[in-house]
């Protein structure tokens, strides 16, 4: 005999009356483990039990790296025009429109200046949530800007990368802005302003082929995806199945692109700390 | 020591042995080996140069006698000094399906004419309409492109590559090999050309005209060692103080696992930077396809050109209707919604010019194709060289930085 047993029969909930406990309240972790959001919020979002660093955005690691979560937030209005009139299954405008809504930002990448650990810095941060952290115009532009920023105050600057590439919906255009961006970074470096370029899960396509790829420091959050062409693509192209970590932070480094792997949780003091020795 | 060399040429003395080849569509020659002293060429049909009988003969390293059937030859020396193990190779006529309705036409005269030829009945004034109708069907044809078929002009399989504009344009050319690191990317070729009696850098994707060259020159997506090959030779360039020209032509950057390995990302960005800052004036032309970072890889340049029919974007149509449609069949509106043309890039002000291609594309004409390759290419070197370095690097950045639609 089961010890619970519905006694009346035929109970029937319509969806709209089912009640819900408030989203994002919990987390389950890789492992399995379910931990309440604020535990994980004070572990730089890292699950304390696996170390999985959780996908995050710009306002996470604002709020991460500033001082007291202080930040003064430069081109905050800029967003996307439709120089193509570009449609496919759907227009444009109304694609962006609707991702404007849904994560509450302009575009996907936003860029501030404030303190960290009491000194100067640019950073400017990428937001996968908004059309898969695409760079469009004005991701390109507002990097571009967030460099310049970088050059009048002469403060180092940090990027935070976390995309799948160039947005489509803005062809050639896109394109154009690995261009731009990688301009500004020249000057940048002929200034001698430390560029510190950090790699987050996922970071692929033209934006491994530019920017992220050009930092003075090339450094990673571990378990990313890093890489030019997406696991798919290179599997449909050599017909193989891929090893096992290929195109992760680890294999990265292995191979020589980058400097070193951070937990999250250290992330603030040893950028700290390295750029005390440089600049 | 030599018998009598016209009686070789007429049958009448044997000879011990005889190779005789033919290629390019524009040469037919007959080697033959007398008494294993000396190399007799009889050349037939006119030709200005040819790479693979120049090394023939001067490894035959014995007296050459030229003989000539016709009278018109003039087998150009100075192109002893194409160091490069390219020769061109001309394939079979193929026609994209627009493109049929000319080469109908266009067979029916050579009826006609052949026709005239053999009998008394003339066929002038028909010959005549004819050839108005054609020039005026392949005017409307070409005037009116969509953006689909000039993607498909750019991949025509007889389009000219990179090595084939080298070979028309330059005086003497030596290709040069090795990233020092890794390998020799063959789908990455570039080396000094004398062009019109000036030294410069020339680089670019190669793609290969049959299935062997395809498979060597990898379908002309180059590899992380491409880019840094093309990367040393800009350096060396920029070095001994000489103008670099790009010629783009590639479906992408190869997407392989040794590609990943090796940084095919950090390649490319790298190229970005670099030629920011190169000292020397930079041209590029997209001479066929232009696919994303593979081909802004090495298109950082002072000016930048397409070729009428040719496409520049950040995805080739095909691979932005798989995402975008999730189906392989929306290639056209793809092509259409990319906005990729000549055309297109210029009135965004993505690119500072088009050359103009001969009337049915540049493959219809290579020669036409490569003088106005070459002669607005000279221009714009001509006047970037009247800048200051400094200036030149400010107008580099300042253009690149310009770019870019928002509000």
């Amino acid at each position: 005999m089961a010890w619970f047993k519905r006694q009346d029969k035929g109970i029937h909930t319509p969806t709209e009356k089912k009640k819900e406990a408030p989203d994002g309240l919990w987390y389950k972790t890789p492992s399995g483990n379910i931990i309440h959001m604020r535990e994980l919020k004070n572990n730089s979002y890292v699950c304390p039990d696996d170390d999985y660093h959780v996908r995050i955005g710009s306002k996470e690691y604002f709020e991460i790296l500033f001082d007291d979560n202080k930040f003064t937030e430069l081109d905050a209005d800029l967003m996307s025009a439709d120089p193509l009139k570009f449609t496919d299954s759907k227009k444009y405008p109304d694609r962006i429109a609707a991702s404007q809504k849904k994560t509450d930002l302009k575009d996907a990448v936003r860029t501030a200046y404030g303190k960290m650990n009491g000194k100067d810095i640019t950073i400017c941060c990428m937001d996968f949530s908004f059309i898969g952290g695409s760079m469009g115009s004005v991701v390109g532009e507002k990097i571009a800007r967030g460099i310049d920023h970088s050059l009048k105050k002469k403060v180092p600057f940090l990027m935070i990368s976390k995309s799948g590439g160039a947005r489509m919906m803005e062809a050639g255009f896109s394109l154009m802005q690995m261009a731009k961006t990688s301009a500004k970074l020249a000057q940048l470096s002929e200034a001698k302003i430390p560029y510190i370029s950090l790699l987050t899960d996922p970071t692929t396509g033209g934006v491994t082929a530019s920017f992220a790829m050009l930092g003075d420091f090339n450094i990673a959050e571990p378990g990313a995806l890093i890489g030019f062409a997406g696991p798919r693509v290179i599997r449909e192209t050599i017909g193989k199945d891929l090893p096992k970590g290929f195109q992760s932070s680890e294999f990265v480094l292995e191979h020589g692109f980058l400097d070193f792997i951070v937990d999250r949780r250290q992330l603030k003091n040893k950028l700290t700390t390295l750029l005390k020795m440089v600049y | 020591m030599m018998k009598a060399p016209f009686a070789v040429w007429t049958g009448l003395e044997p000879a011990t042995s005889c190779v005789t080849g033919r290629h390019s569509n524009q040469l037919n020659y007959h080697t033959f080996d007398l008494f294993g002293t000396l190399t007799l060429v009889c050349v037939r049909v006119s030709l200005n140069c040819d790479a693979k009988l120049c090394a023939y003969l001067i490894k035959s390293n014995r007296p050459i006698q030229l003989f000539l059937s016709t009278f018109s030859i003039s087998l150009k020396l100075s192109k002893r000094g194409f160091l490069s193990t390219f020769v061109p190779v001309k394939n079979q006529s193929m026609h994209l399906e627009f493109e049929k309705p000319i080469v109908e036409l266009e067979s029916k005269l050579a009826d006609m004419k052949q026709l005239a030829q053999q009998s008394d009945v003339d066929v002038t004034d028909a010959i005549k309409k004819l050839e108005t109708k054609i020039t005026t069907l392949k005017k409307d044809t070409f005037t009116n492109l969509t953006r689909w078929q000039r993607v498909q002009l750019s991949r025509h399989p007889e389009r000219p590559y990179t090595l084939d504009y080298i070979y028309e344009i330059s005086d003497d050319f030596v290709e040069l090999h090795g990233d020092r690191t890794v390998k020799d990317d063959k789908a990455m070729v570039g080396g000094f050309a004398t062009i019109d009696g000036e030294s410069v850098m020339i680089i670019g994707q190669q793609k290969g005209r049959n299935t062997k060259q395809r498979q060597e020159r990898n379908f002309g997506m180059a590899n992380p060692e491409g880019y840094r090959k093309a990367l040393r030779l800009m350096k060396l360039a920029e070095k001994f103080n000489k103008p670099i020209i790009t010629l783009v032509d590639t479906p992408g950057a190869y997407p392989g696992l040794e590609a990943e390995e090796r940084g095919q990302g950090e390649a490319i960005a790298r190229n970005l930077k670099e030629m920011m800052m190169l000292k020397v004036p930079v041209v590029s032309v997209i001479i066929g396809e232009g696919a994303s970072g593979g081909a802004l890889g090495i298109a950082i340049a002072d000016k930048v050109l397409m070729m009428e029919n040719t496409w520049y974007s950040v995805i080739s149509p095909e691979s932005c209707s798989s995402i975008l449609w999730r189906s392989w069949d929306y290639k056209e509106q793809a092509a259409e919604a990319l906005k990729l043309t000549a055309k297109d890039m210029l009135e965004h002000k993505l690119i500072d010019g088009i050359i103009n291609e001969p009337l049915g594309g540049a493959h219809s004409d290579m020669k036409a194709a490569a003088s106005q390759l070459k002669s607005d290419v000279l221009k714009h070197i001509k006047a970037l060289k009247k800048l200051s370095e400094d200036k030149r690097i400010q107008q580099r950045i300042d253009k690149f930085s310009d770019m870019g639609a928002y509000k």
